[in-house]
Order: structure tokens, then sequence, then C-alpha cells
């Protein structure tokens, strides 16, 4: 390998001398520079001796072997394709239930709820703070007669389903299990995940509602609780989705979202929970941009990274050492202006993802810088996945650009500055990344960061350095009119409605006595989920449970930093 | 001509202030006085200091859907609180479909960006609004 190497490096030298030198000479120069979305410059071409220093074994080696640069399983994509799972939900729980089973009609394999403004914050459908928001940007849980709705007719034994959610992670992981049992499915059956990731709600996503550390020690009782109860359920999403969405760059999404994995792993460690019996229960969520080979080399270097640390944590069983991800396109990219064009940008980005080894991917619909997806726009975003899945071909290799000398390059370049952020984190907190993830919540460290990329960003926008077509070139003088979801103004009233009555009719001794026992295992230390379960069991509504934990450990509100 | 001074705001349970962030950082580089009110407020909150800071503009930053609920009530509590939304400079940016856009004019907003807009546009937008109301004030 040296001698070849010094062979290409030699030739590389001349190459530049001999051949590109005259040709710049004689051409004119594009005088934009030539880098990443993140920044990373870039040559005009790469070759070999890029990529001399890697150790092919060890750096990237076998797909299903560590460090599982090349992918977690060794077939990846020609034992079982990704799950095609669209994070989907809307006005009530009826009106949900009915968009899924369109989904699972037409295709989808996993289900992805997105609830409402108010279900997110913990809050009941008739809080004054919920007014205009009930069933809005998703759907209206209130209690679990709404989840009842939810799956009804939808065999839980049969099909996976992932709940964005995150202050109130617990109650619905309580109501999906609770939803299992009644269709006496066995609980080691139930599959999917819960975003449970409060730590970037923090950084970005700003849906907080106890402060940092009862909400770490509030996740903490749901691995516990979880690893028990339902061993097949991921019990984490680790998400950079929204870091992203918040204007981080690729680097920074991948830094801040391993960075937070690691603070979750030590608090589980701090309070002795087995590594390995909870690290098959975590997975990643990550966003997928518009540079498609930056995207590509970030979700392997975030593999490949994920398997040193946590064999680093002292994981023993290789199936710890395993990053599995759901990917979601990059909702910021979209374009009220030509949505056409959208469908575009999310083919490429689900391109990447689908080359980067993703598990479980979101395609998001062409419609969505104006409103929630219509029917229509949905179906083209999932048939977008299913013709990369049936049609290009790409499913066929695993890890097909794997060995392309600037594919590998890129891969250990991020790699490098993601480590980078990282050690500058476990710093902070002297050595324990836990303490160092708050100690940067508390002083803004996250928040500065992703908020001067986002500047940047908007910067070479405003300026035409960054070309958003459509927006600012190759605009046209368009009449807006793609048809948009409305949601119906009665279902706020309906959603009332229905919460009204179940508090009417559920044992309100229970309740009480559940809540109570909330409170007192609150203030006791202790885990929240048994009493959660049973409160969500007796028909206690989510604004009851948080509002108990919130007279237990008070609400937090987000320093203002722009 | 005084310092122009504008609100920016996010209202109700919607915490994606990454438009609003950028907007406020902006309009303060381009010599605005700029008040951002951080996430989850009510609309009694943002009214009384549209109030209380005489602003010139309010922007509100909105993209969870609840804009026909949320802006009419500002507006209303900006004149209980004895303003009047009419001297002001009223924006909302966000994601907001064309008819709505429509209803949101007729109440008193004074345009709407939708994603994409350039910076330079809102702020040549504010400037020049900002001279025809103080002119006939």
């Amino acid at each position: 390998m040296g001698e070849l190497t010094e062979k290409i490096r030699e030739k590389r030298k001349e190459w530049e001398k001999e051949c590109l030198e005259p040709w710049l000479s004689k051409t004119e120069k594009e005088s934009r520079k030539f880098e990443t979305l993140s920044g990373i410059e870039l040559k005009e071409v790469y070759d070999p001796s890029d990529i001399a220093h890697l150790d092919f074994l060890g750096d990237l080696g076998y797909p299903g072997e560590f460090p599982f640069t090349r992918g977690i399983y060794p077939t990846m994509y020609r034992g079982r394709l990704w799950t095609m799972r669209l994070f989907s939900g809307f006005g009530t729980a009826e009106d949900t239930n009915k968009r899924w089973k369109m989904l699972l009609e037409e295709g989808e394999t996993g289900l992805s709820t997105a609830f409402d403004f108010p279900t997110l914050m913990g809050l009941d459908s008739d809080d004054p703070l919920a007014e205009g928001e009930v069933g809005k940007c998703g759907v209206a849980v209130d209690t679990l007669r709404d989840f009842e709705i939810l799956f009804d007719g939808i065999p839980l034994d049969k099909i996976s389903t992932s709940f964005t959610i995150n202050p109130p992670a617990g109650i619905i992981l309580a109501m999906y299990t609770a939803i299992g049992d009644l269709q006496g499915v066995p609980r080691d059956m139930l599959r999917g995940t819960i975003q449970n990731d409060m730590l970037k709600e923090f950084h970005a996503q700003n849906t907080i509602v106890l402060p940092p550390e009862a909400s770490i020690k509030l996740v903490t009782d749901i691995f516990e609780w979880g690893i028990k109860n339902v061993p097949k359920f991921n019990l984490i999403s680790i998400s950079g989705y929204h870091i992203r969405e918040a204007g981080s760059t690729a680097v920074q999404e991948l830094a801040f979202t391993i960075a937070d994995g690691m603070a979750y792993v030590e608090s589980a460690i701090e309070r002795g929970i087995d590594i390995d019996r909870l690290a098959p229960q975590l997975s990643f969520f990550f966003n997928s941009h518009n540079d498609f080979f930056e995207e590509i080399a970030k979700f392997r270097a975030a593999r490949r990274m994920w398997a040193k640390i946590m064999k680093d944590y002292g994981a023993k069983d290789p199936r710890s050492w395993w990053m599995k991800f759901h990917v979601q396109t990059a909702g910021c990219t979209l374009t009220a202006q030509q949505p056409l064009n959208n469908i575009v940008r999310v083919s490429l980005q689900a391109l990447a993802a689908v080359l980067g080894g993703c598990q479980s991917l979101h395609t998001n619909s062409f419609d969505e810088a104006w409103a929630l997806p219509s029917e229509e726009a949905v179906r083209v975003a999932l048939r977008t996945q299913q013709i990369i899945a049936y049609e290009s071909g790409v499913t066929n290799v695993v890890d097909p650009l794997g060995g392309s000398y600037y594919v590998e390059w890129l891969t250990d370049k991020i790699e490098k500055l993601a480590w980078k952020y990282i050690e500058r984190i476990r710093e902070m907190g002297n050595g324990s990344m836990l303490r160092g993830v708050l100690k940067g919540i508390e002083n803004g460290f996250f928040v500065r960061e992703i908020s001067e990329a986002s500047a940047k960003y908007q910067r070479d926008f405003e300026e035409g350095k960054r070309i958003v077509v459509g927006v600012n070139r190759f605009r046209i003088n368009e009449k807006l009119g793609i048809p948009i979801l409305k949601i119906d103004p009665e279902v706020e009233r309906r959603q009332i409605e229905r919460l009204k009555k179940v508090k009417a009719e559920r044992d309100s001794k229970a309740v009480k006595e559940n809540l109570e026992w909330l409170k007192s295992s609150a203030e006791n230390g202790e885990n929240l989920m048994p009493a959660i379960f049973e409160a969500v069991k007796s028909y206690a509504t989510i604004g009851e449970i948080m509002g108990t934990l919130k007279q237990v450990y008070g609400t937090y509100r987000k320093p203002i930093i722009i | 001509m005084d310092k122009i001074r504008v609100l920016i705001a996010k209202i109700g349970l919607d915490g994606h202030d990454r438009g609003a962030k950028v907007i406020a950082r902006f309009l303060r580089d381009a010599g605005f006085e700029v008040i951002y009110t951080g996430i989850h407020r009510t609309p009694q909150e943002v009214a009384r200091a549209v109030i209380d800071e005489d602003v010139d503009v309010l922007g509100i930053s909105i993209l969870s859907g609840a804009h026909n609920t949320i802006v009419p009530r500002v507006l209303d509590y900006i004149r209980q609180y004895g303003g009047n939304p009419q001297d002001l400079v009223v924006l909302v940016g966000g994601t907001i479909p064309a008819e709505d856009i429509a209803k949101l004019r007729e109440i008193g907003v004074d345009e709407v960006f939708i994603p994409g807009t350039p910076i330079s546009e809102i702020i040549r937008f504010i400037k020049e609004k900002v001279a025809e109301k103080r002119g006939k004030l």
C-alpha cells in the first residue's frame, strides 16, 4: 500500500502541474466556493492517497461487523427493506385512524404518529392555552379513549408504531402498552419507537415542560420500565432531525445527537441499568438535507462513531454497538414556491438516506410549506420511497458507495469534526457527557452554535451564494393553487366533548388515587412509570398527569438567546 | 427619523423559532430596535408588550396552523389595552395557506410573508410601511 500511495501522490502532483493548472489558466474560473453545506472545503477530485490513512478492515470492514460503517446488518436491504413510515396525524383520532389505514393500504410498512401541540406539551384539549391548536398539527390525544379509537382495527402484533412526542413520552408509551393489553398482544410483541428525547428539545425543538434534570430522570425511568415491560420497543429516538431543522450544520447535527446519546447512556449507567439490556432499545433519528454526499457520509460516520462509543462504555453484545436510525427528509428545504419541485428535493434526500443505510424513512410531502399533507401529496411521498426501493436498483448491493475515494474521505472528515465537538462538550462536563450536555443547555452553548449556523445559512441565501431553485433563482409568476388539507374547526369542539364524556364516565376515585401515587413517587424520587401506567389505565388525562409532575418539578422557561 | 422599533413574537404552543430568531437578528443588523418575546407566549402577553414597548412593528411568526385563532386574538387585546392595531405595522410570517392570507389581510394584517421570502424584502417593506403610518399620525 505504501509504495503505491507514494506513486499516486507523485502522480497527483504531476497531474496538478501538467494537467490541471494549464487547464485552469485557459478556462474561466468559477467564482463560487466549492464546499459542502457544512462548509467543508473540497478538492477537485479524490484518489486513493486521500484515504490511504484509513484501514479498510478496521475503519470500514464488512456490513454486519464492527465498526458497522457499511451497515449494521450483513445483507441490509437484500434481507429486508427499510420501514416506510410516514409521519402523519391530524384532527381527531378517527381522522388519523382513517389516514393511517389509507397509507397501510397503499403500502406503508410502519406507522408514525404526529400529535397536535397541546398533546405534545402535555395539555388537555380544553386547556385555555390549547385554543385554536387542537388537532391542527397532528392528532389530539387526551386520554386512553383516544388511543382506543386511534388503533381501532390496527393489530399491534403486526405493525410497529412510532410516536414523536417528548415531555409526555411516558404517558404515550403507557397508553400504547395498555392498548396492546386490550388487544391481547403479548408485551414482547409490541414494536415501535417513542421519541422521548428531551435533551434535543432544549437545544432546538422547544417542546419543553419540566426542567432539564427532571426531564432526564423521566427519560431514564422510561428506560428502566421499558426494558422490563416492552423489551422490543425502542425507548428513545435520539434525534438530530430537529437540531438540523433549527439551522445546524450536518456536523453539528451529528455531534450534538451523539453527545445526547452518550448523556442518556451515562444517566442509565448511573441508575444501574445494564448497558447491554438497554442498548438494543436505543434508536436514532437524523435529517437528510440537500448535500447528497455529505448526508451519506454523515450516516456512515454516525454508525462508526456509535459502535466505538458503545464499546468504550463497556457494551459487550455486538448488537449493542448497532446504531439503528430513522431518517426524515429535510422539511426546512421545502419551498412554498413551485411546490412540485419539492418532489425532486425529497427524492434526492431520500436516496441519500437509503445509500446511507437507514432502517426507517419518512419522505416529506410536496405541499408541506403550506399545510399538513393532502392525500395526494402524501401518496406521492410514499411512492417516492417505493420507486427507490423497487425500481432504482440501489437496494441490490450493500453500501454501494463504500470505497468511493470522496465518500470515504468525507465520512472520515465529518467524523473527525464531530469528535472535536464531542470532546468540547465532555470538557464542559469535566469528563462527563451527561454533565457536559446539561452544562451546554444551561449556558446556551447548543442554542448559540445552532443559531450562528442558521444565520450563516440565511446570509448565504440573502446574498445569492446559496441558490434555492424557484425562490431566489429561476422564479416564475405563479398562482399558488395546490389542494390544501383543511382541519375542520369542529375538531376542537368534538374533542372537548369527548374529553368531558370520558371524565364523567370514569372512576374518579381511582384517578385521584393514581395521581396521588404519582405525586408521591415524584416526591420520593421513585420510578414514575408504574404510577403513570395505572393513571393512564384509569383514564386520567395527559393534562392531569403532566400537571401533577409540574407541581413537583416546576415548569421550565427557556432563556431567550437570539 | 426615530429608530424603528420591532417586536417579534412567538405565540401559542409551537416552539419552532428558527424563523423568528433569524428575522430578529437580521432586523437588528439592519439598524432596527428589536425585541424578541421568546417562545410560548399568550396573545395577552404579546398585546401587552406591544403597548408597553410602544413598537412600530409587530411581527408574528407562526407555523402551527393556529393563525386564524391567534392573530385576531392579539389584535383584539391590543384594542382592549387601549392601542390601535392600525397605527402599527402588523406582519405575519410562516406556513399560511393562500386563502388564509387574504383573510388575515382583511382583519388588519399589513403583509404575510411565506417561507423563502428574502429578509431584504421584509426590511424594505417595514421601512416603507412605517414611514407611511408615521406620516398619517
